[in-house]
């Protein structure tokens, strides 16, 4: 493998600010890694091979001339095909959206690029960002670097596919109820779920407005942090946007020091449905941080048990709503208009063919908790369980600094497994979904192999809204002491592709 | 009480999907469970507990009304379905009686 593509996104930005070597190199040797790769793991739906290193010539004249450089000017990343890019395509992993090219960018995009940031294209994911595994993407599913014919989670499991591919050193991915985090888990990186309303959702394709939240998924914390800083702050253009400072989440990472730090185990995140060696990973890092200083408490939040069925209301009840937009008529597919059908009856047509059976599942489960006779029982019942989960987290931080947890109950599953059983693939997200439902800062950071498997095992850190600083300590901290330990960073261990199961 | 599968014929036209009657039945069943599943939310949630519809409450957001140009008409019916005169063409909105 190329020694430019195991690089971190740090020590990329270190070798272009020395000038060895050119940002249009390190964007072609990444293409090339792509190129020789992407036919297994299939993380990209659209590849700008030319207006990337277009992009990258003019971050290398920039330099030239001595204008000033962000610190990621130069970095490849891999964007998921939910944020509107108005030179690539955006279809949000579904056919209903299909050829789109959006006439704007969103805030993230528009930020990426102005941080001189290389997009060389566009991520997979499960359609509308609706699943944990990309098996519900119109165009195919992603695959698991670690083992092909697992899933690489979802839904941004094609941004996770392609920086533990190597293929990308960053991407950005989106996490309503676990998205960043799990796939980050599965595939063996770090992800991380900034506190909602510190990155934008302008731009974004919306699935569930009060939940969902971009971040930055990479094979590093440190690299995390630099992605998370260059995205995040204030945007008028986002009525949820917090107007306030950015948590000091680089300095954090630079620091990894837990001494004295209070770090709490969720007692009801763990036990029965967790798999053995997720839980034994998950115990070893926790002694890890125990060692390098930290005191382990045990904290109890009992309404955690409550968050996977108050998500299965709110989110499909936000969804069956933004959903809605998709009728035809301005921009998208539209099947069935021949003349003599209504414009109803195109749009019932069109909703059929281009929504896949998770999206229509999920509206469905939305259009009966919000109508009549069902909204107190089901939606407003789901609205008072997110007041006590949230309760539960502020008496969890007056006893903790941070709280841990596995990142998933299990390790990456085979591909098929779960297509067709709903419960079961909700289960992936059971750790993920109260820091949605909180909207709190949340990390999983790698912290070993599975011993029944040999699959990567994620660690959840989770910290208050906008101490999004304390997750990128702890999760710099548990990095640190894995290596250590093991000599190597977790990322690195990842089969090499030609000999991948 | 399990979700009939004309509750769920109903639904669909609710939510503008032409769904199939393989459809109907498939997601009849599945339906049925995840709605069983999640009425755990009913276990819990007292009447005095208040509602959280956003995890981090904001009120009378607002910003400065200033002037931006907007997309063209060019811009924003390039990725039309249909044009005509300048304007999205839509099928019949009205019955013909």
């Amino acid at each position: 493998m190329d020694a430019l593509t195991r690089m971190t996104a740090a020590q990329i930005a270190a070798v272009l600010a020395s000038g060895d070597v050119s940002a249009a190199e390190v964007a072609q040797a990444h293409l090339d890694r792509v190129a020789l790769t992407d036919a297994k793991v299939h993380a990209f739906l659209h590849v700008a091979a030319d207006d990337a290193v277009k992009a990258a010539r003019a971050v290398d004249a920039k330099r030239a001339a001595g204008e000033p450089l962000g610190p990621l000017a130069g970095v490849p990343l891999a964007l998921k095909d939910v944020f509107t890019t108005k030179d690539m395509p955006t279809t949000s992993g579904s056919r209903i959206l299909e050829g789109w090219q959006p006439p704007y960018d969103a805030t993230i995009t528009a930020r990426l690029r102005a941080a001189g940031v290389v997009i060389l294209g566009k991520t997979n994911m499960d359609e509308f960002a609706m699943g944990s595994s990309t098996e519900n993407s119109a165009f195919g599913p992603s695959r698991n670097p670690w083992d092909l014919d697992r899933v690489p989670g979802g839904s941004s499991g094609g941004s996770s596919a392609a920086v533990a591919a190597f293929q990308v050193p960053l991407a950005i991915g989106t996490d309503t109820g676990g998205s960043i985090r799990q796939p980050a888990a599965v595939c063996g990186i770090v992800g991380v779920k900034p506190t909602y309303g510190g990155s934008s959702r302008y731009g974004l394709v919306a699935f569930a407005s009060s939940l969902d939240t971009p971040g930055p998924l990479a094979r590093t914390v440190l690299d995390a942090a630099l992605l998370h800083e260059a995205i995040s702050g204030h945007d008028p253009r986002d009525s949820t946007s917090i107007d306030a400072p950015v948590p000091p989440v680089v300095e954090a990472a630079r620091h990894p020091d837990v001494s004295g730090m209070k770090i709490g185990v969720v007692t009801e995140l763990r036990g029965d449905g967790y798999q053995p060696g997720v839980l034994a990973r998950f115990q070893q890092a926790v002694e890890l941080l125990e060692s390098a200083g930290a005191k382990i408490i045990e904290v109890s939040c009992p309404h955690f048990r409550y968050a996977l069925p108050a998500y299965y209301l709110i989110a499909p009840s936000e969804c069956s709503s933004n959903l809605a937009r998709f009728d035809g008529m301005r921009y998208g597919l539209r099947v069935g208009d021949d003349g003599t059908r209504s414009a109803e009856e195109v749009m019932s047509a069109t909703r059929e063919a281009g929504f896949g059976a998770e999206v229509k599942r999920r509206i469905m489960l939305g259009t009966y908790a919000l109508s009549s006779g069902y909204y107190d029982a089901y939606y407003g019942k789901a609205q008072q369980v997110r007041t006590l989960i949230a309760r539960d987290f502020d008496t969890a931080f007056g006893q903790a600094d941070v709280l841990v947890s596995p990142a998933t109950p299990t390790t990456a599953f085979p591909i098929g497994e779960r297509a067709d059983d709903p419960m079961a693939m909700y289960l992936a997200d059971l750790c993920t979904i109260p820091s949605n439902l909180a909207g709190n800062a949340a990390l999983s950071v790698p912290c070993g192999l599975a011993g029944e498997d040999g699959l990567p095992v994620g660690m959840q850190i989770m910290a208050p809204v906008l101490a999004d600083d304390r997750i990128y300590r702890v999760g710099a901290a548990a990095e640190a002491a894995f290596a250590a330990r093991c000599g190597h960073l977790l990322p690195e261990a990842a089969p090499p592709l030609e000999e991948t199961r | 009480m399990p979700i009939t599968r004309d509750e769920v014929a109903h639904l669909a036209r609710l939510s503008r999907l032409a769904l199939d009657d393989a459809e109907l039945e498939h997601l009849a069943a599945q339906l049925d469970v995840i709605i069983t599943a999640v009425a755990r939310v009913q276990e819990v949630a007292a009447d005095d507990i208040p509602p959280t519809s956003h995890a981090v409450p904001m009120t009378n957001v607002l910003r400065g009304d200033e002037l931006v140009p907007p997309l063209s008409a060019a811009e924003v019916l390039a990725q039309a379905p249909a044009v005509q005169q300048q304007r999205f063409r839509v099928p019949r909105i009205l019955a013909e009686d």
